[in-house]
């Protein structure tokens, strides 16, 4: 398969494993706005990938279409190597990836274990719920990832406050995810404590093994949480960053486009450069 | 923080006998029952062995079965944040389709040809009310499907949605009926008869369709879909719901629920009441929405729309009773339906954050 050569062309340094989620020249457009020019990205196991760039540049657009909320109109998703076509947050499931969106979907009139186990529900008989089961794993699960914010399973989610319902909406995915979980911006409503709280989360997550992708504006957090950075600008990949490679002003430069070192795919500038031609000015 | 398998955290065993009292004493729907005892201890101590006699409850439980069973299905749209106003057209529809079977099925009596509409509650047989009940069903089937595409997939609001179908079920109804009742007896014992001594099937019926009811809404996974639906529907077309099915199944159970309400009222006056049951829907939304159920959708309780559909039920008969003029329930009501929504309110109000 010509992907897979595609794959292994990764950058010198990179780890000999495969990364959980890869994308290869990515494109997709909204009418006449081309939001993903040939984006490539990829996301390790065991690893924090920030992603990170402008508002526009394309972040929650490749987010989306590796959540299956978007179909991109061109390029590949690889999973462990293989190309997968997702269509739709059911077919990210069941590939093991799971996405906190900002909003956090939670359904905020259920108890916690509802909405952890919602549409994945414990059955009795087929039709009934198993709801001390659900409470019991749900329960294990916040144990396990060190969520000792919520102290009753009974009371619904609205009562939490925003700190503790991120712990719920991180759980559910977390439970879930058996390759890569994806966050935007899963701090940016959050107080000092609770934003700690949910970095320690992302932590403990990713040393489970899994990838963590993590949208973020706040770039001191990013340098500080992220073992990779990938830098996005007008839909395309320009800059990657292992731990400790960047500072503060190397990703603004990269964010505004002063500084570019993603020499992966050379295509894509490339391609870019002609695609800017069909965009209005 | 504790890391151990053993995690301290409440609500995860069964609840042991004083949490569950525990937790009743602070539910909602308590101080709404503690509101229809005193009702009936108000009316029992304002008439003796008038009120609180076995017979005068016995008949309350029978006034009250045909909107419990409407009821039942009312919750469950409103638990998904709809509303369905066409419970009136989805009853008459009911009893005119189950009276139209029955029409259709042609029978001989002591050698003498008729139709099946026109037996004596002692010729009936479970062929005739099986036929019937089929047809009642298809009604409010139709309707609820009807209900259920309109407000899923073309995304027209319930409310009007549902006066649509309010509307035009009523003049189908008319139509086929040519604007005239019918009577029948062929389905009599099916609300009048008793399977139990002292408990006329009507009654029984009632039980069952809460019984199932509770079951369906607060411990299956069809029921926790419904309030998620309601409670927040992006979250559940996330997680993978298919909400759009989900809110046409709810519709289709809220009009299979007045479907078979129209069969138990042609069983129970046995006539159509084309003209008739206009105020159901109504009836319907204020006993569920007294009994806690909140209709932003998302919580809900069976329990309460029980006491909801017996509180309007009890101040008429004890006013009746203690003979004050029985209209003053219509007042009572409106005023007790909006104060318990407003305590509801505050109550919820304070706990959100």
């Amino acid at each position: 398969m010509s992907e897979s050569t595609i794959t292994t062309a990764s950058p010198a340094g990179a780890r000999a494993t495969l990364p959980a989620i890869e994308t290869v020249r990515l494109t997709k457009s909204f009418g006449t706005v081309q939001a993903l020019r040939g984006c490539s990205f990829q996301a390790n196991p065991g690893e924090v990938t920030a992603l990170v760039g402008d508002n526009g540049a394309g972040k929650s657009t490749l987010v989306k279409a590796m959540a299956g909320v978007y179909d991109p109109d061109g390029g590949q998703i690889l999973v462990d190597g293989r190309e997968v076509k997702i269509t739709s947050p059911q077919v990210a499931s069941a590939l093991g990836i799971e996405t906190v969106f900002q909003d956090l979907a939670l359904a905020p009139d259920l108890d916690a274990a509802s909405n952890v186990f919602l549409g994945r529900e414990l059955r009795m008989l087929r039709i009934l719920r198993d709801q001390r089961e659900m409470r019991r794993r749900t329960a294990s699960q916040f144990a396990k990832l060190g969520v000792g914010l919520v102290q009753d399973l009974r009371v619904p989610v609205a009562s939490f406050s925003g700190g503790q319902r991120q712990s719920v909406a991180i759980a559910r995915a977390a439970m879930w995810a058996r390759h890569v979980i994806m966050m935007d911006e899963p701090t940016a409503a959050l107080g000092v404590i609770q934003t700690a709280k949910v970095l320690e989360l992302i932590h403990t997550v990713r040393d489970q093994g899994l990838a963590v992708i993590f949208i973020s504006h706040n770039l001191p957090q990013v340098i500080e949480v992220a073992d990779r950075i990938e830098v996005m600008r007008l839909g395309v990949r320009v800059a990657r960053f292992r731990r400790g490679e960047a500072d503060l002003d190397l990703l603004i430069d990269a964010i505004s486009g002063a500084f570019a070192n993603d020499t992966s795919d050379p295509g894509a500038a490339g391609r870019a450069d002609q695609l800017d031609e069909g965009v209005q000015p | 923080m504790s890391r151990s398998d053993e995690p301290q955290m409440q609500g995860i065993e069964t609840d042991t006998w004083q949490q569950l009292l525990r937790r009743l004493r602070s539910a909602p729907v308590l101080a709404t029952f503690g509101f229809l005892l005193a009702l009936m201890v108000f009316f029992s101590i304002k008439a003796p062995g008038k009120f609180n006699t076995g017979d005068n409850l016995t008949r309350l439980a029978q006034n009250v079965a045909i909107l419990t069973v409407v009821s039942v299905g009312t919750t469950f749209v409103i638990a998904a944040r709809g509303i369905d106003l066409s419970i009136p057209s989805g009853i008459i529809l009911g009893e005119v389709f189950a009276a139209e079977a029955l029409r259709h099925i042609s029978v001989t009596t002591n050698g003498v040809p008729g139709k099946a509409i026109d037996v004596s509650a002692r010729d009936t047989n479970a062929g005739y009310i099986l036929a019937a009940l089929g047809a009642a069903l298809l009604a409010g089937l139709l309707i609820g499907l009807l209900n259920g595409v309109i407000v899923a997939y073309l995304r027209v609001p319930a409310m009007i949605a549902t006066l649509g179908t309010l509307g035009a079920g009523l003049g189908v109804a008319l139509i086929i009926r040519h604007g005239v009742n019918v009577a029948s007896y062929a389905l009599e014992p099916v609300a009048n008869a008793h399977v139990i001594p002292g408990v006329t099937n009507l009654i029984l019926i009632a039980v069952v369709v809460f019984v199932l009811g509770v079951v369906g809404l607060h411990l299956s996974v069809f029921g926790r879909h419904t309030l998620a639906i309601g409670s927040n529907e992006e979250a559940a077309r996330r997680v993978g719901l298919r909400v759009q099915r989900h809110l046409v199944k709810v519709y289709v159970l809220g009009g299979l629920a007045n479907g078979f309400a129209g069969f138990l009222s042609l069983a129970y006056f046995t006539t159509t009441s084309v003209g008739g049951h206009t105020t159901d829907n109504l009836q319907a939304i204020t006993a569920v929405a007294l009994g806690g159920t909140s209709l932003f959708g998302g919580v809900a309780t069976m329990f309460g729309t029980l006491i909801g559909v017996w509180i309007p039920a009890v101040l008429k008969n004890g006013f009746i009773i203690i003979k004050v003029n029985p209209y003053w329930q219509m007042v009572a009501v409106g005023a007790v339906l909006v104060l318990a929504v407003w305590i509801d309110q505050l109550r919820r109000r304070g706990q959100q954050r």
